[in-house]
């Protein structure tokens, strides 16, 4: 095991220290996707009304998102507000800001194609029955789009996890970055670290992807059709 | 906003976009040459093959590029595998973009209706005209929306090769406010090159996604 550079893990506090910088990660994407769904859901509503105006700007935000590199998104937000507008963001403000601005351009995208999706046979059908609208939304409706919109969204919570890698860029002090003073204080005691520290990083970003990924993937198939 | 900046520092930015470019799209040719052929084991079950496949993309579609790469790029020297930044790069983003392409090529095979293959049959066609000639050139076309966003995806996902000390359009714009802080200047032309990058890719992309809809018969 010390070949390979696993032996630091036992060392002191130092799986304990990885783990906590996975916890910082965790807890911004957390944080990001809850402020997320519910922005998503308010606008997604909004954009399936299929209002002109706010069609073409969300078009525009939602562009802006898709072409745009997160972390380019967070260095704007991070340096380029404190340079230009003189306000002083937390790394952690930046990064929620960001990836809650990445997040909510997502949902709102899931939300208004769970809605459109809903084929119109479903609300002439209700109508027939002598449904009212509002029976027709939240008997046939709303159950429906939210059994296509629940796998997605847990989807979009691992994708969130995933991007919040990126926040050691702009000096958060997560589990990469853990990983790499830990790698700096045993480079003279155990030379092989950076395999194992970096192993160990891979594992523990699978092992909090890995559930919900198949959590979402589950429930896909159990509510298919 | 300093124009002169600007203008002394557009060459620089336009060095690293032809890096960033190249690096990228051999990362996504890579993706997609791994995406075909485990797309393929998974589709015909190949024994043995399918599971090592199978473990492949799940762990690769479930963990950060970043992390990938700094494995790839800090952690492999120490077991004598050294290898520089550019094929680091590139090998980190097309093992990426790879289990992202198996799962949409893979899908995109499955969603061909059974009707077609049963038809193809009754036909009295053999089973290498049966995908030759039937599922493959549907599955071809109903894959294209899901790669064309793939490679999008990956195309962003460049932005984070500066973290191995390549030479891209983020390092740049990094180590140039880092020397000069001229932080509004740099970011407005990182801004403008990935624009340039992206904004060409992802107008196909919405334009080919209208075309392609209509491209499955059946069902």
């Amino acid at each position: 095991m010390e070949a390979l550079g696993f032996d630091v893990l036992l060392k002191g506090n130092n799986m304990l220290r990885l783990l906590q910088g996975l916890g910082v990660a965790l807890k911004i994407s957390l944080i990001s996707v809850l402020i997320s769904i519910g922005l998503g859901i308010v606008f997604g509503m909004l954009v399936s009304m299929k209002k002109p105006a706010i069609n073409a700007v969300f078009n525009v935000y939602l562009e802006i998102v898709r072409i745009m590199p997160q972390m380019v998104l967070l260095f704007i937000v991070y340096f380029g507000t404190t340079k230009s507008l003189g306000l002083n963001l937390s790394a952690e403000a930046a990064s929620i800001i960001v990836f809650s601005f990445w997040g909510t351009a997502e949902m709102t995208d899931l939300v208004r194609s769970a809605i459109i999706s809903i084929p119109v046979i479903q609300y002439e059908s209700s109508a027939a029955l002598g449904m009212s609208r509002l029976q027709t939304q939240v008997h046939i409706i709303i159950p429906q789009t939210v059994r296509r919109l629940i796998p997605l969204s847990i989807n979009l919570i691992t994708r969130m996890i995933k991007t919040t890698s990126l926040v050691m860029m702009i000096g958060i002090v997560e589990v990469l970055k853990v990983g790499q003073q830990i790698i700096e204080a045993n480079r003279k005691a155990s030379p092989n670290a950076a395999f194992g520290i970096f192993a160990t990083v891979f594992i523990l970003y699978f092992i909090a992807c890995w559930p919900i990924s198949q959590l979402s993937k589950y429930l896909e198939n159990k509510w298919a059709n | 906003m300093d124009i002169s900046a600007i203008t002394q520092y557009t060459p620089l930015f336009v060095q690293a976009f032809f890096l960033t470019v190249k690096i990228g799209w051999i990362g996504i040719a890579l993706s997609l040459g791994i995406g075909i052929v485990c797309a393929f084991v998974m589709y015909f079950k190949i024994p043995v093959l399918t599971a090592i496949v199978r473990v492949y993309v799940e762990l690769f579609r479930n963990t950060p590029l970043l992390v990938q790469l700094f494995f790839i790029y800090f952690g492999l020297p120490k077991l004598g595998l050294t290898i520089s930044a550019e094929v680091c790069g590139a090998l980190g983003l097309g093992l990426l973009g790879g289990s992202y392409m198996t799962e949409a090529i893979r899908s995109a095979l499955e969603a061909v209706p059974a009707s077609q293959r049963e038809s193809a049959l009754a036909l009295g066609m053999g089973k290498g005209q049966l995908f030759g000639l039937i599922t493959l050139p549907q599955a071809i076309s109903s894959s294209v929306p899901a790669i064309l966003a793939n490679v999008i995806f990956l195309l962003k996902e460049t932005s984070v090769f500066s973290a191995i000390s390549l030479m891209d359009l983020m390092f740049t714009a990094k180590d140039l406010i880092g020397l000069y802080y001229d932080t509004t200047e740099c970011l407005v032309l990182l801004v403008i090159f990935y624009v340039i990058m992206l904004l060409p890719v992802s107008l196909i992309g919405r334009a080919v996604e209208h075309r392609a809809r209509f491209a499955i018969y059946g069902d």
